[in-house]
């Protein structure tokens, strides 16, 4: 079953290069997948009486209780048939429906058979996570199909109706099932219906929730008006979604719970009143309808109603009586659907008022729609006939089955007067379809394939041959039925009961239906006189006024708190690191358990370092040259670092050192473009706002650190890390064991950070050009490859040869340095990260030296490259160890023996630290050729063009 | 523990004139500002962490080592301002490429939310109930597009001056 599962899913995803192939037939190749399934299921379905259901399990996430738990239950086997069975014959009738030329079938092509696996899935589930999971996957693809068309502004709302309202109703569930969960701790349906919790609260809401999310996909009163809505899909998909498939997952849903829930007190009442109501609702509104589809689609509200109240019964004859209608309802409404889809395509419409004269043009669907109508009329000898029969005798049984006498007869009075109605929209659709109407001209048609006609006469046939096997079907279906003690009368399918009450009843409805058919004059005015002058709950447009209430609030909640103003965003996130800490801060100091000891520092040159900082800081602040504050912040920088190593950390003073200088010349590589003075503001208060925010925040965290640091009684984790750090880590700078093996995932995410920012450096530089172009490979002119030969870009009287010629001598040994720095990290002071840097400050020094032709002939690379070898080398450094079955980013410590040289102590951690490097010396390439290279050739051709900015 | 005041010292001022540059909208500024407040809150790290000691090296002395996590910590953080502040100063660049300054700017389409607010309407994005009959089939006729007029109006004068 997983596989069957599976292979729709592999077909969606190969459908778009099938269809680019193949064009419409590309439909017959993605049929067989459902068809093959079909083929598999079937036999099994029809021994599953005997025996245990088929099941699978798999593990996926058990954890939380997600597994793959597949079953061919009782309920879910005959629908699982026609899931895959009507997916097969309307993936075969699309092949005609679809213009040769239509440039989205490439996508409906993918969706829907993802589709059809997704609601193969549901039917087929028995863990009530993965049921959700496949719910949620039907509902988000029946979004993309009903917006197959998303021109039309209400198709999108259309659309966006069926996702919200079917989306709450799956939320809701999803909580309910999280309930149940808890109520039975299982997550397995089977278990739950078998051992069904005592109904205690948690209960009650979990069924309640559970049942909304059933009732608002399957369309019931309130949430019915999505499923019209839903019409602006292609024909074809309402045939399978809108009348076959997604919207029984709520019957489905509501026939697999009934026999632990049904006697639950509001269960019955609840289910007869909401599916009485949407049959009544959709049968009158389907009386007024003119577009035969909509007439349909009403039609389908009115039966999902009936549909929903018999399985909701709890009686082994209602169950029985109920999946044999929902079969017959998921054929007959299929085949009228392919017939509509057929006559929409051969006419071009589907106005009634329009229609004239089909009977003898198409013969063939006039008798597949007869044979269809008869049977979602309740008339013999069809299928339909057979459910509607078995499912009124279930219904005359009620009182004696479970003593709800009163819930009994409203539920048959109900059921018949609907069924009046549907016999009435049957004739209507009959009639306004295929009759010859006096004044109306007839109908030109435009011939189709003949196989156009192959799928709804197939599933026509269906409806009249089943009517014949009532016997077979009662057995298959039994076993549904067996959940339950067995009811005053044993369920019998079959088209002579005698005369009973049931058969009287159906006479009875089709007499009354054919004769609101007679006088539809009559009853459309008696419906217009209703609809005008009394007052209705429309739940349309209370769903609207919602929605609209939900985006006015959204707009004034945004409107208040978004100023789109930087600075307001940053003080409002400042004030309340300031004021929520801090005021727990002033708490912590007034009481008595903090015992804060202070000392001026450990050395004196210590106090002169935090002075020089906090100096500089200051200056910075207060400078209105760039330039200038950017040197004093590189003063604080350094004097960090100066602090950084007088607490013992030589690997971050090392780094910062590193990062201060970079800093500083890319600082200054930028501002040489940028005006000399800050921009002039007047001296306005909001300048005093902003010390004094900066001050507070300073303050607070100043006390942070004092208390913070009173309050360290626990010896640090940091300590516990020697050990291993040597054992497994096989280094003895711990600082760099962490990075890259304690700590490594943090390192791992840190690599991919720095990746985009340089990634996203160069492409804010260099907009159009392309990253390869960027290095200049070209001999260019005479004596390119000449050492110190004029190809430099730093014109001849501003080139300092001596400067030149060192940088040139120093640069490989500092390269052999930094490479040196990144092995020896694991033992002292160093690392990835150090050795990165150092490589990048050499870099540096070419291009200022030279400019970006040298800088090109020091590093004949792309620096996408070396960031993404970079990134990889390290990935790779944490994979393989898997492979080796160790654990992700585990390293390993080996001793190669080099003979006479003695033996190398290699950890293979050192691997990922090259990593590190490479994407550090990448980001240095990326920023000197953006904001280096790149803004030198914006200056160059400004400059030529002769018009500064 | 007793702890160091020079370091706390240094670490309020170093906060305090950080978050002083940040509030600022001259994007130079900012990350002049993001440096200097990095530097004090990797600081705050180590002082946080416990007393001083010696490097956090295995067998370089007898000495109490200090806490090598939060070093590991701030060293990938130091890296991580390095790589933020170029992608800013890139930002920076470009700004004054296409503006001729470097000043962060509001934001207009918060305005126009904010004006939207004000006179009671709903999001543009927002379909109103009138929105035809689907179908399966064709575009919508082009003058039903009434409701995104709004968002074409000229607001921006009163965006720029604050």
């Amino acid at each position: 079953m997983t596989y069957l599962i599976a292979a729709h899913f592999l077909a969606a995803a190969w459908s778009p290069a099938l269809v680019r192939m193949l064009g419409r037939r590309a439909f017959l190749v993605l049929a067989l997948v459902p068809a093959i399934s079909f083929a598999w299921l079937l036999p099994r379905v029809l021994t599953a009486s005997e025996g245990e259901p088929a099941s699978e399990s798999y593990g996926w996430a058990g954890s939380v209780g997600l597994d793959i738990d597949l079953v061919l239950g009782p309920v879910g086997g005959p629908i699982a048939l026609l899931v895959t069975g009507i997916g097969a014959l309307v993936l075969l009738y699309c092949t005609w429906y679809f213009k040769p030329d239509d440039t989205e079938m490439w996508r409906f092509t993918a969706v829907f058979t993802a589709f059809a696996g997704s609601m193969l899935g549901l039917v087929l589930s028995d863990n009530i996570y993965l049921l959700y999971v496949f719910w949620e996957l039907t509902t988000v693809l029946s979004f993309l199909l009903v917006g197959h068309n998303p021109e039309r502004r209400a198709n999108r709302r259309a659309a966006m109706n069926a996702l919200l309202v079917t989306t709450f109703g799956g939320l809701a569930m999803l909580v309910g099932l999280v309930l149940l969960n808890v109520a039975t701790s299982s997550t397995r349906l089977s278990e739950i219906v078998a051992d069904p919790p005592d109904a205690s609260l948690t209960v009650h809401v979990a069924v309640a929730l559970v049942l909304l999310g059933a009732v608002s996909k399957s369309a019931l009163v309130p949430f019915h008006f999505w499923l019209p809505g839903a019409m602006a899909a292609p024909t074809p998909v309402s045939a399978y979604l809108h009348a076959a498939a997604m919207v029984k997952a709520g019957v489905f849903l509501v026939a697999v719970l009934a026999p632990a829930f049904s006697d639950l007190v509001w269960w019955r009442p609840t289910l007869v009143v909401l599916g009485l109501t949407t049959m009544m609702i959709g049968g009158l509104r389907a009386l007024r309808q003119y577009d035969i589809k909509l007439l349909l689609a009403y039609g389908t509200v009115s039966q999902l109603g009936f549909l929903m109240l018999v399985a909701g019964l709890g009686t082994r004859s209602a169950t029985v009586a109920g999946l044999a209608m929902l079969v017959a309802h998921a054929l007959f409404k299929s085949t009228l659907f392919l017939v509509v889809g057929v006559i929409d395509r051969s006419t071009g419409t589907r106005d009634l008022r329009e229609l004239s004269g089909l009977a003898r043009e198409l013969p063939v669907m006039l008798a597949a729609a007869v044979v269809a109508g008869a049977s979602m009329a309740g008339l013999p000898p069809t299928i339909g006939f057979l459910g509607k029969e078995a499912v009124l005798a279930s219904i005359e049984d009620l009182g004696t089955d479970t003593g709800d006498v009163v819930w009994g007869a409203v539920a048959l009075v109900g059921v018949v007067a609907g069924s009046v109605l549907t016999v009435a929209y049957t004739a209507r659709f009959l009639w306004g379809t295929f009759s010859t109407k006096p004044g109306v001209e007839p109908s030109a048609i435009s011939r189709k394939s003949q196989w156009f006609g192959l799928a709804p006469a197939l599933l026509a046939t269906l409806s009249l041959v089943l009517g014949f096997a009532g016997h077979g079907l009662t057995e298959i279906l039994m076993g549904a039925g067996a959940a339950y003690p067995a009811g005053a009368h044993e369920p019998e399918l079959t088209l002579w009961h005698g005369v009973s009450l049931p058969l009287l009843l159906s006479i009875v409805t089709v007499v009354l239906g054919l004769a609101l058919f007679v006088g539809r004059r009559a009853v459309a005015a008696g419906q217009h006189l209703v609809t005008d002058h009394v007052w209705l709950p429309d739940a349309e447009r209370a769903y609207h006024r919602v929605i609209r209430g939900v985006d006015r609030l959204a707009i004034e909640l945004t409107g208040r708190t978004q100023r789109g103003s930087l600075p307001f965003y940053v003080a409002t996130i400042l004030l309340v690191v300031a004021i929520v800490p801090g005021s727990m801060l002033v708490r912590a100091l007034l009481s008595d358990s903090t015992d804060i000891s202070v000392k001026l520092a450990d050395r004196p040159l210590q106090v002169v370092v935090a002075l020089l900082v906090a100096g500089a800081s200051i200056a910075a602040v207060r400078s209105r040259r760039r330039l200038r504050a950017v040197l004093l912040v590189g003063l604080s920088g350094y004097g960090t670092a100066l602090l950084f190593v007088a607490h013992g950390a030589p690997d971050l003073a090392l780094t910062q050192v590193l990062v201060e200088t970079f800093l500083l010349v890319t600082f200054v590589l930028v501002l040489r473009r940028l005006p000399p003075f800050f921009s002039t503001r007047p001296f306005t208060a909001s300048r005093w706002v902003r010390v004094a925010i900066g001050t507070l925040t300073g303050t607070v965290v100043a006390v942070m650190a004092l208390v913070m640091a009173s309050a360290r009684r626990a010896d640090p984790v940091g300590d516990d890390f020697a050990g291993p750090a040597l054992d497994y880590g096989g280094g003895k700078n711990i600082v760099n064991v962490t990075l890259v093996d304690i700590r490594a995932w943090d390192t791992l995410g840190e690599l991919s950070v720095l990746v985009v920012a340089a990634t996203g450096v160069a492409s804010l530089i260099h907009l159009l050009t392309d990253r390869a172009a960027r290095i200049d490979r070209s001999p260019a002119g005479d004596g390119g490859q000449r050492w110190l030969g004029r190809s430099s870009s730093v014109q001849p009287e501003r080139r300092a040869v001596v400067f030149e010629v060192v940088t040139r001598l120093v640069f490989h040994a500092v390269i052999v340095f930094s490479l040196y720095l990144v092995l020896v990290g694991h033992n002292s002071p160093g690392g990835g990260f150090a050795g990165g840097l150092v490589a990048g400050l050499a870099l540096m020094v070419r291009y200022l030296v030279g400019g970006r032709k040298e800088l090109d002939a020091a590093a004949p690379v792309d620096a996408g490259l070396v960031l993404g070898l970079g990134l990889a080398t390290a990935s790779l450094a944490g994979l393989l160890p898997t492979l080796l079955g160790g654990g992700v980013l585990q390293s390993a410590i080996i001793d190669v023996p080099l003979g006479p040289l003695g033996e190398l102590h290699l950890v293979t951690s050192v691997f990922f630290d090259v990593g590190v490097y490479l994407v550090v010396v990448g980001l240095a390439l990326d920023v000197l050729r953006s904001l280096g290279g790149g803004i030198d050739k914006h200056e160059t051709e400004e400059l030529t063009e002769g018009s500064p900015a | 523990m007793t702890v160091d005041l020079a370091l706390v010292v240094a670490i309020g001022v170093l906060v305090a004139c950080g978050v002083t540059l940040i509030l600022e909208r001259s994007l130079t500024r900012i990350l002049l500002g993001f440096v200097i407040l990095s530097n004090g809150i990797n600081l705050l790290f180590l002082l946080a962490s416990g007393a001083p000691g010696r490097a956090p090296i295995i067998g370089s002395s007898d000495e109490r080592m200090s806490d090598p996590l939060p070093q590991a910590m701030a060293l990938t953080a130091i890296v991580i301002t390095l790589g933020v502040t170029a992608f800013g100063l890139a930002l920076a660049y470009r700004a004054w490429q296409l503006e001729g300054h470097d000043d962060v700017q509001d934001d207009v389409e918060d305005a126009l939310v904010m004006r939207r607010a004000h006179d009671d309407q709903t999001s543009t994005s927002f379909d109103d109930v009138n929105a035809g009959m689907p179908d399966e089939e064709g575009v919508d006729p082009v003058d039903t597009t009434g409701g995104d007029q709004a968002s074409t109006e000229p607001v921006t004068d009163e965006v720029k001056d604050s």
